[in-house]
């Protein structure tokens, strides 16, 4: 196991620039998510770890060392593919063992690692088969047998399961998280899916056009997005936008959205920035007392059962509005309901640049708990 | 039977037909070339066109086989043809990979090049060559035939590989390479033996080629010792007469090692060998 440095770097393919300068720790025994929507410099980061391209400048170091002009084969990393990558002459006992065999590793011990490996994942009765014979979710654990015979120093993952169905990329989530927590390998993981990254990783690295834009555990991610990219990344459904403008008048602050107003806490930027008010459905209460100031009228357009909730959507505020209850909601589209964001958890981003605007210091402290 | 049922038999009696006939005609000259080698030659002018000699003789293979020159050139034109396809299978695969997977500074010049070997007529490059064999003593050698003929055929062959391990995922030899194998490792272990029905056509291209090549030969070679078999069956037609019925014999014994090398390749050229390697 591991401790992987990524310092600086950056990554250009002819004149493009795809990283611009990358800066990360990952700790020993860490599950790491790279996420971001494709073409957002993810693979590529996963790739420079695992030398199959080359870094223009920075330095990675995996345990310390510097691996800038090592090839892959001498980092002692392991690799899942999307594609699955087995090699469709060999049987999936050779497909596993491969590795073993390069290292001159005893065949029994060989034997005995890929029996170990195949037993964990459930493929035991399929070692003599030729991956063309095996079905998808059968593949994608032969490439993790693959990964986990040789204990290397850390684990790649590149969308491992975006070629599954929903049903097996659920399972196969809880399968590799728990194989984590077996082996407490590090691992670095690579994905579009924002779920995949909630529910995997110790910290999720949120990336946008070659630059990280947020590093921090699930929940940080996800209750205090640091820019507008990531709180509309980040959650499903996705996170409301409303274009506001931020007002202050004395003591008191309030967001300015057409003709309502609604009250918030002091944020250190000017009176009259045009700001975006970010808003989690989950966040936006239906049937609220009209009576309520926080209250706005709202016009049903759409209603969405999950079965573990109801996804509505809604016309307020000049634009469209989700919002999840986990109540059965009984309404009909076109009907007039009222409906209510928690002030608590609005979250404020500048239209300007995007970042987040937190709340002023002293009055977050005042805040009753 | 229904109408649609007949429909449907006149249809693929059709197709079948169609078909036969397509065959018969590509396939004639060879049965030809076989009849004319089984006719005496007595009967071959006094016969006139008929589909099958009154009396047919194996005295022409008889005659050539121990009467001429005819088993030296086949050796010859084994040796030529055999060399040619290795060397250039060889090469080949090794450009086609580097083509395929490895960006590098002149790649575009490289491959407009190669194109540009394959405009000329080859009529043109004779004198030169002539000019520069001559000296070198590779004239009238097996050697400077092998030569010319694999400098020919690699561009070719080259694009032909190319476009085969474009076929073949680059995902699979990143995985070799990341399990612990030197690119050339994976190479060989991993990419070659998914690519042998590309090398098995290759091969044969390249071999066929070789083998059935007059005009080269026929201006580099003039002694009898170093002649492959279509300058060799040349020598079947003298100032006065052509002897058909050697020379068709000749042309039959030819055939044998092409047909028996497609036989042996035939399995790879069929055969998809990628399958299972990525989701498909």
């Amino acid at each position: 196991m591991a401790t992987i440095d990524i310092d600086g770097v950056r990554k250009r393919f002819g004149n493009v620039d795809v990283l611009h300068g990358v800066d990360l720790t990952i700790a020993d025994g860490e599950f790491v998510v790279l996420v971001g929507p494709s073409g957002c410099g993810k693979s590529t980061l996963l790739r420079l770890i695992a030398g199959l391209e080359d870094i223009s400048r920075g330095a990675i170091r995996i345990d310390g060392e510097r691996v800038n002009d090592l090839a892959p084969r001498a980092r002692d990393i392991a690799m899942v593919f999307q594609s699955y990558a087995l090699y469709p002459h060999m049987s999936v006992e050779r497909n596993m063992d491969y590795s073993l065999r390069l290292r001159k590793t005893p065949a029994e011990r060989a034997r005995e690692a890929v029996e170990g490996a195949a037993g964990k994942l459930g493929i035991d009765r399929l070692l003599q088969r030729k991956p063309r014979t095996l079905s998808g979710g059968q593949r994608q654990r032969v490439a993790m047998g693959r990964a986990i015979v040789r204990t290397p120093k850390a684990f790649l993952f590149d969308e491992p399961l975006s070629n599954l169905d929903a049903r097996l990329r659920e399972q196969m989530r809880g399968e590799i998280k728990k194989m984590h927590q077996d082996l407490g390998a590090t691992s670095i993981y690579v994905t579009h899916d924002q779920i995949e990254a909630m529910t995997l990783a110790d910290r999720i690295v949120a990336m946008n056009e070659g630059l990280v834009q947020q590093i921090g555990p699930p929940r940080e991610l996800y209750e205090h997005p640091t820019n507008l990219f990531v709180a509309g990344f980040i959650g499903s459904p996705a996170m409301n936008f409303i274009d506001a403008t931020y007002r202050r008048e004395g003591q008191n602050a309030f967001l300015v959205v057409g003709e309502k107003r609604l009250a918030l806490d002091e944020r250190d930027v000017a009176d009259g920035t045009p700001v975006t008010l970010g808003l989690r459905a989950e966040d936006i209460a239906i049937d609220a007392d009209p009576e309520d100031p926080g209250a706005i009228e709202a016009t049903v357009e759409l209603v969405e059962p999950l079965g573990l909730g109801t996804i509505v959507h809604v016309q307020a505020l000049g634009t469209h509005i989700k919002a999840l209850s986990l109540a059965v909601v009984e309404h009909r589209v076109g009907s007039r309901i009222w409906i209510r964001p928690h002030p608590e958890k609005f979250h404020v981003f500048e239209e300007a640049t995007g970042r987040r605007l937190e709340r002023k210091a002293q009055f977050a402290a005042e805040l009753p708990a | 039977m229904s109408a649609a049922t007949l429909k449907r038999a006149g249809y693929w009696t059709m197709h079948y037909a169609i078909i036969a006939l397509y065959v018969a005609f590509a396939l004639f000259p060879l049965y030809w070339l076989f009849k004319v080698s089984l006719t005496p030659t007595k009967l071959l002018y006094s016969e006139g066109v008929r589909m099958w000699p009154s009396r047919t003789t194996w005295e022409n293979y008889g005659f050539v086989l121990t009467n001429s020159d005819f088993p030296r050139f086949f050796l010859n034109s084994v040796i030529v043809s055999v060399s040619t396809a290795v060397l250039v299978t060889v090469v080949a695969s090794g450009a086609g990979y580097a083509l395929s997977r490895f960006r590098f500074r002149g790649k575009f010049w490289l491959v407009g090049l190669m194109l540009i070997t394959q405009m000329f007529p080859l009529v043109m490059l004779i004198s030169p060559i002539f000019r520069i064999f001559t000296p070198l003593g590779l004239t009238d050698s097996l050697l400077g035939l092998i030569i010319v003929y694999t400098a020919f055929n690699i561009p070719f062959a080259t694009f032909l590989m190319q476009s085969f391990f474009d076929g073949i995922p680059k995902d699979l030899e990143e995985a070799a390479m990341i399990d612990g194998a030197h690119r050339f490792t994976a190479f060989r272990q991993i990419i070659l033996p998914l690519t042998l029905p590309g090398i098995a056509a290759t091969l044969g291209f390249v071999f066929t080629a070789a083998w059935s090549e007059l005009l080269f030969a026929l201006m580099l070679i003039s002694k009898t010792d170093a002649s492959t078999f279509p300058v060799g069956l040349l020598t079947f037609v003298s100032k006065f007469s052509v002897d058909f019925g050697q020379m068709t014999a000749a042309g039959v014994l030819a055939l044998i090692p092409a047909c028996l090398f497609f036989f042996l390749i035939q399995r790879y050229l069929v055969r998809g060998l990628t399958a299972g390697a990525v989701k498909g």
